[in-house]
């Protein structure tokens, strides 16, 4: 028999003392500033802000030096640390029509108002290691300037094919009440606006995968881009002393504009369908999958049939936070003794009464 | 229930006034309305009706862009409220945890309000930080339009004149 | 939940009175206040004094405006009764708590009340939800006395046995509604009687006899 033992405090506090110099390496190296986590190391700030669901780029660059690198350790770092702050507002909707854009390409029309402007991406590269980048010191190309920046206001491609008719709108239905996850539990069936937030703090790896099998029969998604835009949005709030809008920052967002066939219904005429993708700083993979799923989790309010994993809204959005699938995977690390002391009497009994009954039948058998 | 608001409606454009000016305030970059306004504010008397504190504002966004409303995640917003000896109460909203910014922010709203400093204050605080936003706007946008396709299409028989 | 003001609240220019000031630090304070109301809460009858003292726009004494300052903020929309219905006091509210004020009661997730013999019924206000019963209005009723009022009977969890309090300036009907608000557990209003800066708690499962 085994009882709880007390004992690990010391072993605690020197497996702290033991990561902290992991942690910093070879003290003969020079330690990383947050400035150079949150400048060159953009793209994993960006990702823990959007998972993390908070927009700061110093405490996410923070999370990430201490959890080393490790993006989701970061992501829990940056949700524990808001639980400490107060809610002082909530934002207007932000506007994506007037975003100062950086990236804007549509996959669906060529010749789009405003053009295809391909902004900083990988899209184009050769995926070949660049040696040049090991050498420290070295000047680096700088980006071109044009004569002239693009117009102030750039619209959405989708908002082009409305009068046609042949793209669903999405409408406003001018309900006041939205879902706030971080208030209430996650509840089903779930509306638009619980599974877009959702969406959106969900860990990229997950919904890749959710949406890549959307595409390879486990699903009915035949998705173009509509749109895939990044740049800054204006951020408003009214607070109640003022009683009228203020803008308080200028945030960097990733919007992608998924747009699906749909065959239509006895009610509706064929038509395409929309799936949104939005997030904190640029995620392009992560914007475009989250418009993916999105789509497909609309599956039951469009009348298809409900077959697929990523049509499951039950089972996407309560396994896609990464916060809560890693807090539960890894506590099974963490002490069982006595659960499984329990369970390893129960199989010990059981195979006693096996072998006992063996035992009978045995000897019946050779009676 | 209620009687006297008139200035609130009798008023739209000091409201769009004041918004546009505390939109720029809290829009400008770490540093820079410091090295603007130090010099211009160091000898006003406040009292602090809010200490600068950090918390969170919900930004929201739209299905679509056009559809309902959905909540995106959170930022952090640090915000201030002064008062000066004459009783103009200041607020001021910034992103992120810059407490000394959320308070400068206040303060320089507050002297805006003030007839006697409103323009001196616009043209040597608020024009600046507008002046260079727009600047570095149209920097980014120009590094952007340098990466935007031109197409060119093949002249084509028919078209031939 | 976006909630705003009622548009007719709305102000968008500062007050000409100066801003009374708030807690001093507001997380400690409030915490403070926080840690009284649980004991009112957990023992019903008996008189807290609180150990924070503010200096509050009239006609709030220092314990309502504690609580205010403790419970309140920009997603509990209050119901003030008309008396409260100062610029001032609004002003105080909008801006320490960045309270959205509603002229429904029944919308109100609290509700101030600065002159207790024109209470309102207590039926008028949120009851709660039978998923949600505490999403019921709480309301904070501001009277002349703790003590000296008529002497009535109180029993329930967190009274031994019973004990007598004498909750003085309520209207003749507040101990009949009681009654009927008690009747509807586990939905039902909560009440902290508040008079200088003291505070009674009276939750929904208090019985009250005369």
């Amino acid at each position: 028999m085994y009882v709880a033992v007390k004992g690990g405090e010391q072993a605690i506090l020197n497996t702290h003392k033991m990561i902290s110099e992991a942690r910093r390496g070879d003290p003969a190296i020079a330690e990383l500033t947050l400035t150079q986590i949150s400048e060159q190391l953009r793209l994993a700030v960006d990702r823990v802000m959007a998972e993390g669901s908070v927009y700061d780029r110093e405490l996410a660059a923070l999370a990430l030096k201490q959890a080393q690198g490790d993006a989701m350790e970061a992501i829990f770092l940056l949700r524990a640390y808001r639980t400490t702050l107060p809610r002082i507002a909530m934002s207007e909707p932000v506007d994506t029509s007037r975003m100062t854009i950086r990236r804007r390409i549509s996959a669906t029309f060529k010749d789009v108002p405003g053009g295809q402007v391909l902004g900083p991406t990988y899209d184009y590269t050769h995926r070949l290691l660049d040696f040049e980048l090991a050498a420290e010191g070295l000047e680096r190309v700088r980006a071109t300037s044009a004569a002239e920046p693009l117009e102030e206001n750039v619209p959405r491609v989708v908002d082009l094919l409305h009068h046609e008719g042949v793209l669903q709108e999405d409408n406003d239905d001018g309900n006041d009440e939205v879902f706030d996850l971080t208030r209430q539990p996650m509840s089903f069936p779930a509306g638009r606006d619980q599974r877009l937030q959702s969406l959106a703090r969900a860990d990229e790896g997950f919904l890749l995968g959710l949406a890549y099998s959307t595409t390879r029969g486990y699903g009915f998604n035949h998705p173009f881009v509509g749109e895939l835009r990044l740049g800054e949005v204006t951020v408003e709030i009214v607070p109640e002393e003022l009683g009228f809008p203020i803008a308080i920052a200028d945030v960097t967002v990733t919007e992608c504009q998924m747009i699906n066939s749909f065959q239509g219904t006895a009610e509706q005429p064929p038509q395409f369908t929309r799936g949104y993708g939005l997030t904190f700083g640029h995620n392009e993979g992560k914007a475009m999958s989250m418009s993916l799923v999105d789509r497909s989790l609309r599956a039951r309010e469009l009348g298809e049939d409900v077959r697929h994993p990523a049509q499951n809204e039950e089972f996407v959005l309560s396994h896609a936070d990464n916060v809560e699938g890693n807090g539960l995977i890894t506590h099974y690390k963490l002490p069982h003794y006595v659960d499984f002391q329990a369970e390893l009497q129960l199989v010990r009994q059981l195979r006693a009464e096996y072998e006992a009954a063996r035992a009978v039948q045995t000897k019946e058998a050779a009676e | 229930m209620m009687n006297s608001r008139t200035e609130v409606h009798a008023k739209p454009a000091a409201i769009a006034q004041r918004s546009d000016w505390l939109g720029v305030l809290s829009r400008s970059v770490p540093g820079e309305l410091k090295a603007l306004a130090a010099d211009l504010v160091s000898d006003v008397a406040f009292e602090r009706l809010r200490a600068p504190s950090v918390g969170l504002v919900m930004v929201r966004g739209r299905a679509g862009g056009t559809g309902n409303v959905f909540n995106l995640g959170e930022m952090t917003v640090t915000r201030a409220s002064v008062q000066l000896t004459d009783g103009t109460v200041g607020h001021g909203y910034v992103q992120g945890r810059d407490k000394q910014q959320a308070e400068l922010t206040a303060i320089v709203d507050a002297l805006l309000q003030q007839p006697k400093r409103h323009d001196e204050i616009k043209s040597k605080i608020i024009e600046p930080l507008r002046q260079n936003a727009e600047a570095r706007r149209i920097e980014n946008s120009r590094k952007a339009a340098s990466t935007k396709v031109d197409f060119f299409t093949m002249v084509r028989g028919e078209n031939v004149a | 939940m976006t909630v705003r003001s009622d548009t007719s609240f709305r102000s968008a220019v500062s007050t000409d009175a100066p801003l009374k000031p708030g807690f001093a630090d507001p997380v400690f304070d409030s915490q403070a206040v926080f840690r009284d109301l649980l004991v009112a809460t957990a023992y019903p009858g008996r008189i807290v004094s609180l150990d924070r003292k503010l200096t509050a726009p009239r006609p709030f004494s220092s314990a309502t405006a504690a609580l205010c300052l403790s419970l309140m903020d920009f997603e509990t929309p209050a119901w003030l009764d008309t008396g409260l219905d100062n610029n001032e006091l609004t002003a105080w509210l909008r801006f320490h708590c960045s309270l959205p004020l509603t002229k429904t009661a029944a919308n109100a997730r609290f509700a101030i009340v600065s002159d207790p013999a024109n209470l309102p019924p207590l039926q008028a206000f949120h009851q709660g939800d039978v998923e949600y019963p505490d999403r019921s209005t709480t309301l904070i009723i501001q009277v002349p006395s703790l003590a000296d009022g008529p002497a009535m009977t109180w029993m329930g969890p967190g009274i031994n046995g019973s004990i007598k309090v004498g909750i003085a300036g309520l209207p003749p009907q507040f101990w009949t509604d009681w009654d009927l608000n008690r009747e509807l557990y586990p939905r039902g209003i909560d009440v902290f009687f508040t008079s200088g800066n003291d505070l009674i708690g009276l939750p929904r499962t208090i019985k009250v006899e005369a």
